[in-house]
């Protein structure tokens, strides 16, 4: 425990302080790496502690990145003020994709939240007065240390929050959802509840990242949120773990930082990233470190196997040698 | 119950069909868009069929299918680039996508597959789709590039009515194309083997069918169609040749995969058709349906068959949890 | 007479359950043998640890070659396993279940339809017809029929009367007595009920909890006074 509360407070301080060494411009790149851990952290509290998979966070993002954008261009608010409102914007969207979600489990979920997330960009450029359409809304801009503060903040108070909503009752509600529909069905959880909840919750953090994504840029377009941002986020979940709370920093930074890194210094081309990507991410699963799998066979339950009605009527075999 | 639930599929069908012959005979327009459309319902259709073998077989929904085929379409091009002509160089990209679909499940999925986690497998096809995705821009760039097409561009006119001879060969290929493979699964030694070890692993293992070796095979097949799907959507006007060409086809393909049915691969073409050619229709004639809207169409249809009628059209009628 | 098929000291397990513990037992060439047990008893297990599709330690030998592969390849030596549940092609018709059981087969398998419809006439007029939409005893029958179309050496079968009327239960033992008279296959056969198989079977092996405990001559092990007792009811 000590140790735990160590690595924290050094990794705090780090953050904390880096800024104050760094460029503008990596100061910006930073607040980047904070957009990421406050999605990837979202798709954790949904995938990783109550087991429902969605590939959509990208359109989350986009929601609070719009509302944000919406907010301080068309209608000249301050931006540090738009966040609440993404938040809670976030929040009901993610409750209202949450009801129907609950209908679905494993492969169907991520098929809906995979479409969902090549709809939302499309709903975007349709209703252009609206949304500034593919032209895209500029905004202010900001100085990189102001990015990277606002950014981290933001961070901090989501931790914050997911700590204590994992510590109380919520928590252990969200863990035996995840371990067993039938177990927590009887003891009286209501699991349609949580699991909404915990939807509303990781959209509303994605809505964050959204909008701090947005101010970095000083920029949003449809395209922006595209398939690939859900993707990323994704690909920053596995390679931190899902349902790993520290993994995340490791994950966004991964994501964020590594392709500029291996590109700037020639290693691979840009059009190479993706491929590295796509590789690491196929070898996670295929060797599957441990935080991964407990999670993700939690994320099926044994109940939910859509496989099971295919079994003859013999017992499961185990391989043979 | 099961029945009843052909007979009311069967009239919904049939209703269909009445209303594009009947609107067709009425308006030059409501011919051509429908022709068009089922142009596009023969691209769905194909891929469809691709996502339907390997969910029907293994319970993955492969998100990489559409990235495979934009793969094997970038194949084809740049084997027509370096002088080949187009029929040589179509069925030679068919051969190469078969053995490059085969290979891929071998090397990427099947390692993934031992951990025995359909999840987990899923996960690994969307990194798939972000390898294959990332491997066209990284060897042709993402440059739009031009796709020839198999038939001329002029238009034949059939009772006054002008069809684009690139739509009706569209329609011909893709058609004949999941006949013939229907005709491999139904025919053939090896077809009979795929289709037990697809049902039955178990009980096809005890007959000696190795089950894992005919799963690769079906990726191969799912690649070939794949491979159909893209050549045919290169040559589109609505699509161009680029890394992300088949995003889009893929949400289309799934539609008409979710409402065929996932484990009818006839489900899938009659839905693809179906769906081509109706929203074809439903942009051109109702005005607030932009082009823009029709994907996000195409996953309101998806959500509503998985919420009504999971098991689709022609799925078995059987309680699913889904 | 040589064994054809020789288990010893087999163990297998499912996952920390050990389900069978040093199983010794030989099936002659054209011998019917039994194995009786009660539920749980291990007799499936038995079966599926042969096919190799269950973890397990000891050795099978089958003709002189030890087997360790995977079910496929079991099946291909010649052993066919008729599995509990019969293991019926359901979505596929009648004629393509009897086509499977003669995947491992090259050439033509006219003869082998044959001699199935010979001994079966009804499936000829079912050939087109869904095997899913078979009774339990048509299917059970297709199944062995499945089973002979691969001409096995060793013929494997679980628990062939589960959930069938006695006429039909009947029906199938002479038709598995039969087989081997006409053909010598050899068979291992699983059953519950101990009347039947005592009956049809050369020889038999009694387990308990994943062990051999008696093994011996049908006609001796049928008068034997505890298997009277515990599983024919007198």
């Amino acid at each position: 425990m000590k140790v735990r509360g160590l690595i924290i407070s050094a990794a705090a301080i780090t953050i904390a302080l880096i800024p104050f060494v760094l460029s503008d411009y990596h100061r910006s790149q930073g607040a980047d790496v904070a957009v990421y851990a406050m999605a990837i952290l979202g798709l954790n509290v949904v995938t990783g502690y109550t087991g429902q998979i969605s590939i959509g966070h990208g359109a989350f993002m986009a929601l609070g990145g719009y509302t944000t954008a919406i907010l301080t261009h068309n209608h000249g608010w301050n931006d540090i003020a738009t966040l609440p409102i993404a938040l809670l914007v976030g929040f009901a969207a993610g409750v209202v994709v949450g009801v129907p979600a609950l209908r679905f489990h494993g492969a169907y979920l991520a098929l809906l939240t995979f479409a969902f997330a090549l709809a939302v960009p499309q709903i975007a450029k349709n209703y252009s007065h609206f949304t500034g359409g593919t032209e895209g809304l500029a905004l202010p801009t900001h100085t990189g240390l102001w990015l990277y503060g606002v950014g981290w903040a933001c961070v901090a108070v989501i931790y914050v929050l997911t700590w204590l909503l994992l510590r109380g009752r919520t928590g252990r509600a969200f863990r035996a959802a995840r371990d067993s529909e039938v177990a927590a069905a009887s003891s009286g959880v209501s699991l349609a509840v949580y699991k909404t909840f915990a939807f509303g919750v990781s959209a509303a953090f994605a809505a964050v990242a959204g909008s701090i994504y947005v101010l970095v840029n000083n920029f949003v377009n449809p395209d922006v949120f595209g398939l690939t941002l859900s993707l990323y986020i994704l690909i920053g979940a596995v390679v931190a773990g899902l349902g790993s709370l520290w993994g995340i920093l490791v994950g966004a930074a991964f994501v964020q930082l590594l392709p500029i890194g291996l590109t700037s210094s020639h290693v691979i081309s840009a059009e190479g990233v993706p491929v590295l990507f796509g590789a690491i991410v196929i070898l996670v699963m295929a060797l599957v470190p441990l935080g991964s799998a407990e999670v993700l066979r939690m994320a099926i339950g044994l109940p939910n196997r859509i496989r099971s009605s295919h079994d003859s009527s013999t017992p499961h075999s185990l391989e043979a040698r | 119950m099961a029945a009843y639930n052909r007979y009311v599929v069967g009239a919904f069908l049939a209703a269909c069909a009445i209303f594009l012959v009947v609107g067709s005979l009425q308006s030059a327009l409501f011919a051509q868009l429908t022709v068009s459309g089922l142009a596009n319902g023969g691209i769905y259709a194909s891929l469809g069929v691709a996502l339907v073998l390997i969910y029907r077989a293994t319970q993955v929904i492969n998100f990489a299918q559409g990235a495979i085929a934009t793969f094997t379409t970038y194949v084809a091009w740049q084997l027509m680039t370096w002088g080949l002509s187009y029929w040589p160089a179509f069925f030679l990209t068919l051969g190469i996508a078969f053995v490059g679909g085969t290979l891929v499940e071998l090397i990427t999925i099947r390692p993934v597959e031992r951990r025995g986690n359909v999840l987990t497998v899923v996960i690994a096809t969307l990194g798939l789709l972000i390898l294959v995705e990332g491997s066209v821009g990284w060897i042709w760039g993402a440059e739009i590039r031009f796709m020839p097409s198999a038939f001329p561009a002029h238009s034949e006119h059939i009772g006054g009515v002008a069809f684009s001879l690139q739509d009706l060969g569209t329609i011909g290929i893709s058609v004949a194309s999941v006949i013939v493979l229907w005709a491999l699964f139904q025919f053939t030694k090896i077809g009979l083997a795929m289709r037990a070890a697809a049902f039955r692993p178990e009980a096809a293992r005890l007959v000696g069918v190795r089950v894992s070796w005919m799963l690769s095979l079906g990726w191969g097949l799912a690649a070939v169609l794949g491979a159909v799907a893209g050549m045919m959507a290169a040559a589109s006007p609505s699509v161009l040749l680029q890394p992300n060409m088949m995003d889009g086809v893929l949400i289309y393909a799934f539609a008409a995969a979710v409402l065929g049915g996932l484990e009818s691969p006839a489900g899938a073409v009659v839905a693809g058709l179906l769906i081509g050619a109706m929203l074809n229709l439903l942009g051109s004639y109702v005005s607030w349906v932009t082009p823009q809207l029709l994907l996000p169409a195409a996953f309101v249809l998806m959500l509503i068959v998985l919420l009504v009628k999971p098991s689709g059209l022609f799925g078995r009628t059987q309680v699913r949890r889904v | 007479m040589a064994a054809l098929l020789e288990l010893r000291d087999v163990d297998a397990r499912y996952g920390p359950v050990r389900a069978l513990h040093g199983v010794t037992l030989t099936v002659g060439e054209g011998e019917i043998v039994a194995l009786l047990g009660a539920n749980g008893a291990g007799k499936t297990t038995t079966l599926r640890a042969v096919s190799g599709m269950v973890r397990r330690g000891g050795t099978v030998v089958f003709a002189d070659r030890e087997l360790r592969g995977t079910p496929e390849s079991v099946a291909r030596l010649g052993i066919a396993h008729v599995p509990e549940g019969r293991g019926t092609f359901s979505e596929l018709t009648v004629w393509e279940n009897l086509r499977l059981g003669a995947f491992t087969r090259h050439g033509s398998i006219d003869a082998d339809a044959k001699r199935v419809l010979a001994l079966f006439p009804w499936l000829g007029e079912r050939k087109s017809q869904q095997a899913g939409t078979l009774s339990g005893g048509e299917q059970q029958m297709l199944a062995i029929g499945r089973a002979m179309m691969q001409r096995p050496r060793l013929l494997m079968v679980d628990e062939p009367s589960l959930g069938l009327a006695p006429l039909v239960v009947a029906e199938i033992f002479r038709v598995l007595k039969e087989l081997n008279e006409k053909e010598g296959t050899a068979v291992l056969l699983v059953e519950q009920n101990a009347r039947n198989s005592l009956a049809v079977s050369h020889r038999a092996y009694l387990l308990e909890t994943g062990r051999v405990v008696l093994a011996g001559d049908s006609d001796e092990l049928a008068q034997h006074e505890g298997i009277r007792r515990s599983y024919l009811g007198y």
